[in-house]
């Protein structure tokens, strides 16, 4: 008890592990139609090319979440235009593009004094949350998370048969934009948790886990947030008494969760599925 | 007569500089069932996706019941049904899941279902005979069951016109029968069914006319009329019939 009691002691853990909670949430959501869309490059693309729109906004003192909007919009006009005109196929379109971005806001960074480290929004500045800094992720998170709720139904429809949805009068292009849109939010959601770097982890891994563990999308979106939260929380535990990077221990442990999975799994398991195959011989043997 | 269900008038397609339709033209009436016969290449899908809206004709123009093709999306009234190879198998959806995607087009905001809507999701599986396969996913049914799954999303949509993508492709004897059978109540129902298809063999029980396209339509008449031999050589290069 001792051992789980001791850090919620400091404020800065406390709104660290809000911070990650919400975070953990909301990308784990989102990842459950990255993964099966096979999106997971996109999400790697559009995290990463939020970075110089972050920067730009925090010069201005516009919200970031604006500045990341924007830059989200520009890379996949541009991932879209470079596949669409030329002879590059797409995953070196994305490739050429998020890399681009991203070094782009590296430059930015190196030439912007400022009195927050910008190098922060990189690797995550997780025990550094400002109270205005969890404002701005409850608020984004909660608009995030409730779109993609409300509109689960026909986001999962676009995943699955975008024929058939344009077929019964939707537009397949309008969902594809609208969760690009979302993606980029949550993306500077998760900026805070784990950086830039790491964000794509959390954009994939809980969904990846999930799928692994069921044949229901409605199941999916209920494992992947609640093996993400347990994840960044224990990882963030982990890192406070381990004194390891908090964000880099966050993305270790869904890691090691996903393996245990991919190995064990009752369903899709490497392993699981031997298991429970000798099990049945077994039972029958038996009888 | 009245309007017919489908007009396609003179429609060009360009994909870039491919030529995926020159002028193609053709009219299908209501309760009608149609089999749309070609090569890879010659067009079917393209003109699938005329019909549905999705590709904008150069030129040309497409009516559903004398009007474009929006006004019927809107009501929900196209069904279709994909080529299995456009269909991933391993997404986690169960069969019920599946139909109940037909009736989203009569849903509100969140598309939330009713009653009603389960209800006639539940009658669209038992007539396509997989009510008891309703909470498998879709990936676990015999080649068969999979189309079946996806007619009976058409039938919970109330659709008054079939698109359906090589139905017969993978499917064992019995579920095609059970198909064809299917597809002749709809079209007694009063809706229009356009089907494109390799299966020759299939097409004179199943369909009341036939189309035969290699980018344009070369012919349109009875099921017998379009498959003789010399017909068929126009459209596929060989004999086809007699080959193995």
């Amino acid at each position: 008890m001792e051992f789980l009691l001791e850090p919620l002691t400091y404020d800065f853990m406390v709104r660290a592990l809000a911070t990650t909670a919400i975070a953990a949430v909301v990308c784990a959501v989102l990842s459950c139609w990255l993964v099966l869309i096979g999106w997971s490059l996109m999400g790697d693309a559009v995290s990463h090319a939020v970075l110089p729109g972050v920067v730009l906004a925090y010069i201005v003192g516009a919200p970031f979440a604006l500045g990341a909007l924007v830059f989200a919009l520009i890379a996949v006009t541009l991932i879209g235009v470079v596949r669409n005109t030329s002879r590059v196929k797409e995953d070196a379109a994305i490739g050429i593009v998020f890399t681009s971005l991203f070094a782009l806001g590296l430059v930015l960074i190196s030439v912007t004094p400022s009195q927050t480290d910008l190098n922060h929004i990189i690797f995550g500045n997780l025990l550094g949350v400002s109270i205005p800094d969890l404002i701005q992720v409850v608020v984004l998170g909660v608009v995030a998370f409730a779109i993609l709720i409300l509109k689960r139904r026909d986001l999962t429809l676009y995943a699955f048969d975008p024929t058939h949805a344009h077929a019964i009068g939707l537009s397949p292009k309008r969902l594809g934009a609208l969760l690009l849109g979302l993606l980029a939010l949550t993306s500077v959601v998760a900026l805070q948790t784990v950086g830039v770097v790491l964000v794509v982890a959390m954009l994939i891994i809980p969904g990846a886990t999930a799928y692994l563990l069921t044949d229901r999308f409605s199941r999916m979106l209920v494992i992947a947030p609640v093996i993400s939260v347990v994840c960044s929380v224990a990882g963030i535990y982990l890192s406070y008494y381990l004194d390891t990077a908090s964000g880099a221990m966050v993305v270790l442990t869904q890691g090691v969760v996903f393996a245990g999975v991919y190995l064990f799994s009752p369903r899709q398991g490497l392993i699981g599925t031997r298991l429970a195959k000798a099990r049945r011989k077994r039972s029958v043997a038996t009888v | 007569m009245s309007t017919p269900a489908i007009a396609v008038e003179n429609v060009t397609v360009h994909y870039g500089e491919v030529l995926a339709l020159d002028k193609a033209s053709l009219t299908l009436d209501h309760s009608r069932i149609c089999g749309l016969v070609g090569m890879n290449g010659s067009g079917k899908s393209t003109l699938f996706k005329v019909i549905m809206g999705m590709v904008k004709p150069d030129s040309g123009r497409v009516l559903i019941n004398g009007e474009p093709p929006m006004k019927m999306r809107k009501d929900a009234g196209i069904g279709y049904v994909p080529q299995s190879e456009d269909v991933d198998w391993a997404f986690p959806l169960s069969v019920r899941d599946v139909v109940m995607m037909g009736r989203y087009g009569h849903l509100g905001f969140t598309r939330r279902p009713r009653k009603a809507d389960r209800d006639a999701v539940e009658h669209a599986l038992e007539r396509v005979e997989l009510s008891e396969y309703a909470d498998r996913q879709i990936g676990q049914l015999s080649g068969g069951q999979k189309k079946r799954a996806f007619v009976a999303r058409g039938i919970a949509q109330g659709a008054t016109m079939m698109l359906l993508d090589e139905p017969f492709a993978g499917v064992d004897k019995r579920s095609e029968a059970t198909i064809t059978r299917l597809l002749r109540e709809l079209a007694e129902d009063g809706a229009t069914i356009l089907i494109s298809t390799h299966d020759l063999h299939a097409l004179p029980q199943l369909c009341d006319e036939a189309v035969l396209l290699m980018r344009k339509v070369l012919m349109h008449g009875s099921p017998d009329t379009v498959l003789q031999p010399e017909n068929l050589a126009m459209a596929f290069g060989l004999d086809v019939m007699n080959r193995g």
